[in-house]
């Protein structure tokens, strides 16, 4: 196995995910396989070729500096679970 | 013909020639789904109030002389683009409650032109599968084999249009998801140019990999519906500002000396013998019709599938952050802290695969092995790309399998991830290099059907669209209906 | 104040992250307005509140913006930058990730110059200024066992400069910032207002042994929202630092919140847990390609800046050294003296006195900005003219100008409709001074017996008469002779 428990412990708290017991024993064992797969990279030559990011040697098109929004506030939080007075409720979150 | 059999552009026909309106169009196919989404599971929404009146407003805009061009044809979105006022899961838990408060540009566009939404297409959890079994409201099955997977994740889609209910539906593809589930359900799949189709409001899985498209039973359908789908979008900052040129109007030129790519390595190991032969008959059609074939090289393919496996998990890692139960999506109950309501709220709405991938995309992008996996797979793909450049300077179209295999069982591959994922090796290359391509039926192997995959440069649709028209030509693959659906 | 920085032995090292609110119309990515001060969440659209679908698109004008500070500070701005996704969960970021710039900004290798502690000018290098989002807000008051989040001002364009630790104490800093805020004020980019936050500042501060190449172990200040505040977070920083290590411990790196009710700082318990940031391009966006054309053009729009006017202020205008440096901190502040000097036959040092004196009073007494002076330059001017030309005395010119504050109308209108006239007959004074010198004998005697400083009460009593209005040299001139006489 590529990846232990604590490993996995740690990207899936990175990740905010909540795992069972169950999950964390097949997600070593699959994560592993899948690690393991895509370290085949590693026998690339790859000297001197410049990283991909876009399928395009594209630059950015710019927006003009203009309000176009017209914001619903209420019809955008008809998705939420939890608001008040139009904020967004959460958990008390210390700074 | 009966009102389901017909093709897309058929139904155009029918409904300019008054043969029968959009209403009657459209009671049929609704008719349809009731009789069969029991048996198939394609749909997550059928919008049936919606879709009565959509139909009833094209059939007046019709009688007033108006309508765009897709006035009254009735078609099938897949659930990863957002539908203003109905229900987007993208195939997840996590979105089982959310109504999206816009349109995606495809919607937009396509309901523009007079389209008729007739449900919202079930799919792999916001695309990450092979066989449209991560879905969370279960798989779909196929038409043509009822144990087995229609192939993911446009599987509701590809299902749907083999099925005969729906003439066409929408798909995405990140790498392989509209062509591979066309392949294995005999249906025609076009996955455009990366930046043809806009991304705006389609559910964003791996964004340098993720484009719109399209399944239906013809190229001519394909041409047609793409030609709506197409252009650019304001919204989109990778959406490119270039004419879309008329895909039907070149459908029937001829495809003599046209320059048609095989690749050596994909007839190596992997590739099941027999829908090799009928890859192979295919590619026969294509060279009775004048095109000529040339052996072409592509030495990293191998590559794709593990360089895929780290670009699009890292980006659908850092994509779905956004599902934290605040502002839409599922939210845990009486969370104690902040951290449990992220941790609980992701881990309840996410399944097994997303949740996978998220992890992979995590450790990929994490200290330490950001270079080693992320910024290597961004080189490989570099590599790929000019593989592909090369190949293009000889070629005009590269011909081969879409799919190693024809649909595989479900429940067969859906516990090695590994197996699942390298059912995309023939399809995930056009993805890594923002290639147009296509999957169109070519025969059958055990009363399944095989798909002949064509990929062409930068921009070339309409070179795909004419092979593919010209091929159905000389061949009726694509109207083979599977029996049960007839 | 017990300087930290007296402790002998140790050497103060400081840089500084300055996030300034650019001043845009709309946000960085999406087309919501940036408004301040409206209601919770009525300005964050579907790209600000990370809705499932919605993709950024990049306001022009924060391009632009980012590049006329970087020629301002004679740094690099780059051919191609690239925006990345700085990954991490906090309530006030929808999306999960902060889009902003990492392995290529679009300025760096920049440059400013304080006037240190021994009077002399020193360099401050600013190794980067990148473009970024800002995230929202979060609002504990009144919601029991929860945070209320308002994204408002999630998409908000930030430009984060960042400078070399090149600073050496509170002292320096502040006049980094100082001039930083000076500049960006200057270029119109950021109205600087520090309460509303669109002026920020986070310090990373170390200290290590005089003579030690070695930086030691930094802890960053967040939470410095005034001048004030931050000359005094970094000082009780350093002292904290200092006392830690004489005391044989260690700094620990950290993030620390100053908290200016108790002016002291404090860990963050947010930041207690290390981050991955997991950066990488953001897909969703290309590069941004800048062409030399284009940062030529920007060049060309440039400002004359602060350090350049104030020289221009000391050699055209030859101004005190300290008055040239507190017209130029403000473009508004020198336009007006500017405007002011060019319309009045006076010196410029007294049209300096007054835009520094009785102006920036009244401004400051009504909380106003020079450009909602209730005093245009060109009236201002006209005051300045009627006393060079002796109309009113300097004192009654103060009376005039609180008059024409308060609404009066011109100098001139003030001075008619109050009579405020300077009286420079000299019959008419020759007759005030002889009734004041008939009414004084005894202090009459004591003068003609030598007591020179008496001189001041005749021309108090001459100017009581006259109601301020004799003109004072006149007085001066008159009384000497006829007590002389």
């Amino acid at each position: 196995m590529s990846l232990d428990k604590k490993q996995i412990e740690h990207i899936a708290l990175l990740a905010r995910l909540k795992l069972s017991d169950e999950e964390y024993a097949e997600s070593v064992e699959k994560l592993s396989k899948i690690v393991d797969f895509v370290a085949q990279l590693s026998q690339a030559d790859t000297t001197g070729v410049v990283p991909m990011a876009h399928p395009f040697d594209a630059a950015q098109r710019l927006r003009p500096d203009v309000v176009t929004e017209t914001v619903e506030r209420d019809r955008y939080q008809e998705n939420a679970a939890a608001v008040s007075d139009g904020l967004y409720l959460v958990p008390k979150v210390l700074d | 013909m009966a009102l389901h059999l017909q093709t897309l552009t058929e139904l155009a026909a029918g409904l300019a020639n008054r043969e029968f309106t959009s209403v009657e169009l459209t009671e049929v196919l609704l008719a349809r789904i009731a009789e069969h989404n029991d048996t198939l599971n394609t749909f997550v929404t059928v919008t049936t109030d919606a879709a009565l009146a959509a139909a009833a407003r094209a059939d007046d805009a019709l009688a007033a002389g108006k309508g765009g061009v897709l006035n009254g044809l009735p078609i099938i979105h897949k659930d990863i683009f957002c539908t203003r006022g109905i229900k987007t899961s993208c195939g997840s838990k996590m979105l089982d409650n959310f109504i999206s408060p816009y349109d995606a540009t495809v919607v937009e566009r396509m309901a523009a032109a007079g389209a008729v939404i007739l449900g919202k297409s079930n799919m792999d959890e916001f695309a990450m599968g092979s066989s449209n079994e991560t879905s969370y409201i279960g798989p779909v099955r196929n038409p043509w084999n009822l144990e087995c997977s229609p192939g993911g994740s446009s599987g509701g889609s590809s299902a749907a249009v083999a099925a005969r209910i729906a003439p066409a539906a929408t798909g995405t593809d990140t790498g392989g998801s509209i062509r591979q589930p066309a392949a294995l359900t005999g249906t025609v799949g076009i996955k455009p140019t990366y930046g043809r189709v806009s991304r705006y409001g389609m559910i964003a899985f791996a964004s340098s990999l993720d484009q719109a498209g399209v399944i239906t039973r013809s190229a001519e359908d394909a041409a047609r519906l793409l030609g709506v789908m197409a252009g650019f979008d304001e919204r989109d900052s990778t959406s490119i500002d270039k004419p879309v040129p008329d895909y039907v109007a070149s459908l029937g030129d001829s495809i003599k000396g046209l320059r048609v790519g095989i690749v050596r390595q994909h007839f190596d190991q992997g590739l099941d013998d027999e829908c090799g032969a009928r890859v192979k008959d295919a590619i026969a059609v294509l060279e009775s019709l004048g095109a000529t074939t040339v052996e072409v090289d592509l030495p990293n393919l191998d590559l794709s599938v593990p360089t895929y496996y780290v670009v699009a998990p890292a980006e659908c890692s850092s994509n779905l952050s956004r599902f934290d139960g605040v502002r839409f999506g599922h939210r845990a109950e009486n969370a104690v802290d902040l951290l449990d309501l992220y941790c609980r709220s992701r881990g309840e709405g996410f399944g097994d695969e997303v949740k996978r991938r998220i992890m992979t995309g995590t450790y990929v992008l994490s200290a330490g092995y950001y270079d080693a996996y992320y910024l290597k797979a961004q080189k490989v793909r570099q590599l790929i790309a000019d593989d592909f450049k090369n190949a293009f300077a000889d070629v005009d179209v590269i011909a081969g399998p879409t799919t190693p295999t024809p649909a595989f069982k479900l429940g067969e591959k859906v516990d090695d991830p590994i197996l699942m994922y390298l059912n995309d090796i023939y399809t995930i290359g056009a993805n890594l290099a923002g290639l147009p391509a296509m999957s169109v039926p070519c025969g059958f192997v055990d009363d399944l059907p095989v798909g002949l995959h064509l990929v062409g440069a930068h921009f070339a649709e309409a070179t795909l669209l004419r092979c593919a028209h010209q091929y159905q030509q000389q061949t009726d693959w694509h109207t083979a209906c599977p029996a049960a659906f007839r | 104040m017990s300087s930290a920085a007296a402790k002998s032995g140790w050497e103060v090292v400081i840089g500084l992250e300055v996030h300034a609110q650019l001043m845009t119309k709309s946000k960085i990515f999406s087309g919501a307005s940036t408004a301040y001060g409206a209601d919770p969440n009525t300005q964050a659209c579907l790209v600000d509140l990370g809705y499932p679908g919605v993709l950024p698109v990049l306001n022009k004008e924060v391009v632009r913006m980012a590049t006329v500070f970087g020629l301002a500070v004679n740094a690099t701005v780059a051919r191609r930058c690239v925006f990345a996704r700085k990954n991490y969960f906090y309530p006030d970021l929808p999306k999960g990730y902060q889009i902003s710039q990492f392995e290529l900004p679009i300025v760096e290798h920049g440059e400013l110059f304080i006037t240190g502690a021994d009077g002399k000018e020193k360099r401050i290098g600013i190794t980067r200024a990148h473009l970024e989002e800002d995230a929202g807000k979060s609002i504990h008051e009144g919601l029991d066992a929860n945070s209320g989040i308002d994204l408002n001002r999630a998409g908000i364009p930030l430009l984060e400069i960042v400078s070399e630790p090149d600073l050496r104490s509170a002292q320096e800093a502040v006049a980094y910032l100082r001039k930083i805020h000076t500049i960006v004020r200057y270029l119109g980019i950021c109205d600087g207002n520090m309460q509303e936050g669109s002026f920020r500042c986070d310090a990373n501060v170390s200290v290590r042994p005089l003579g030690q190449e070695e930086l030691g172990m930094r802890a960053e200040i967040k939470n410095l929202n005034s001048f004030r505040f931050i000359e005094k977070a970094i000082n009780f920083e350093v002292e904290r630092q200092i006392d830690l290590l004489e005391d044989g411990g260690t700094v620990k790196q950290e993030t620390r919140l100053y908290d200016s009710d108790k002016d002291e700082t404090r860990p963050m318990r947010s930041k207690e847990e290390a981050n991955d940031y997991r950066y990488f391009p953001d897909p969703d966006l290309l590069p941004v390609e800048i062409s030399e054309e284009y940062i030529e053009a920007a060049r060309a729009t440039l400002p004359e800046l602060p350090d350049a006017k104030r020289q221009r202020f000391l050699a055209d205008y030859e101004l005190k050294e300290s008055d040239a440096a507190i017209l130029t901190a403000s473009r508004a502040v020198a336009d007006y003296f500017e405007a002011v000097t060019a319309a009045t036959g006076t010196k410029a040092q007294v049209a300096a006195n007054w835009v520094i004196g009785e102006l920036s009073g009244a401004l400051n007494r009504d909380g106003l900005e020079i450009g909602a002076s209730k005093i245009s330059a060109a009236a201002l001017a006209g005051l300045l003219n009627r006393i060079q030309d002796d109309t009113i005395s300097g004192k009654i010119a103060k009376q005039v100008f609180e008059a024409m504050w308060d609404g009066d109308g011109s100098a001139d209108d003030v001075i008619d409709a109050k009579g405020l006239k300077q009286i420079t007959d000299t019959a008419a004074i020759e007759a005030v001074v002889d009734k004041v010198i008939a009414a004084h004998p005894d202090q009459v005697a004591e003068y003609r017996a030598g007591k020179d400083k008496l001189i001041g009460f005749f021309v108090g009593k001459v100017m009581q008469e006259t109601k301020g209005q004799a003109n004072p040299g006149q007085v001066n001139k008159i009384l000497k002779d006829k007590l002389g006489g």
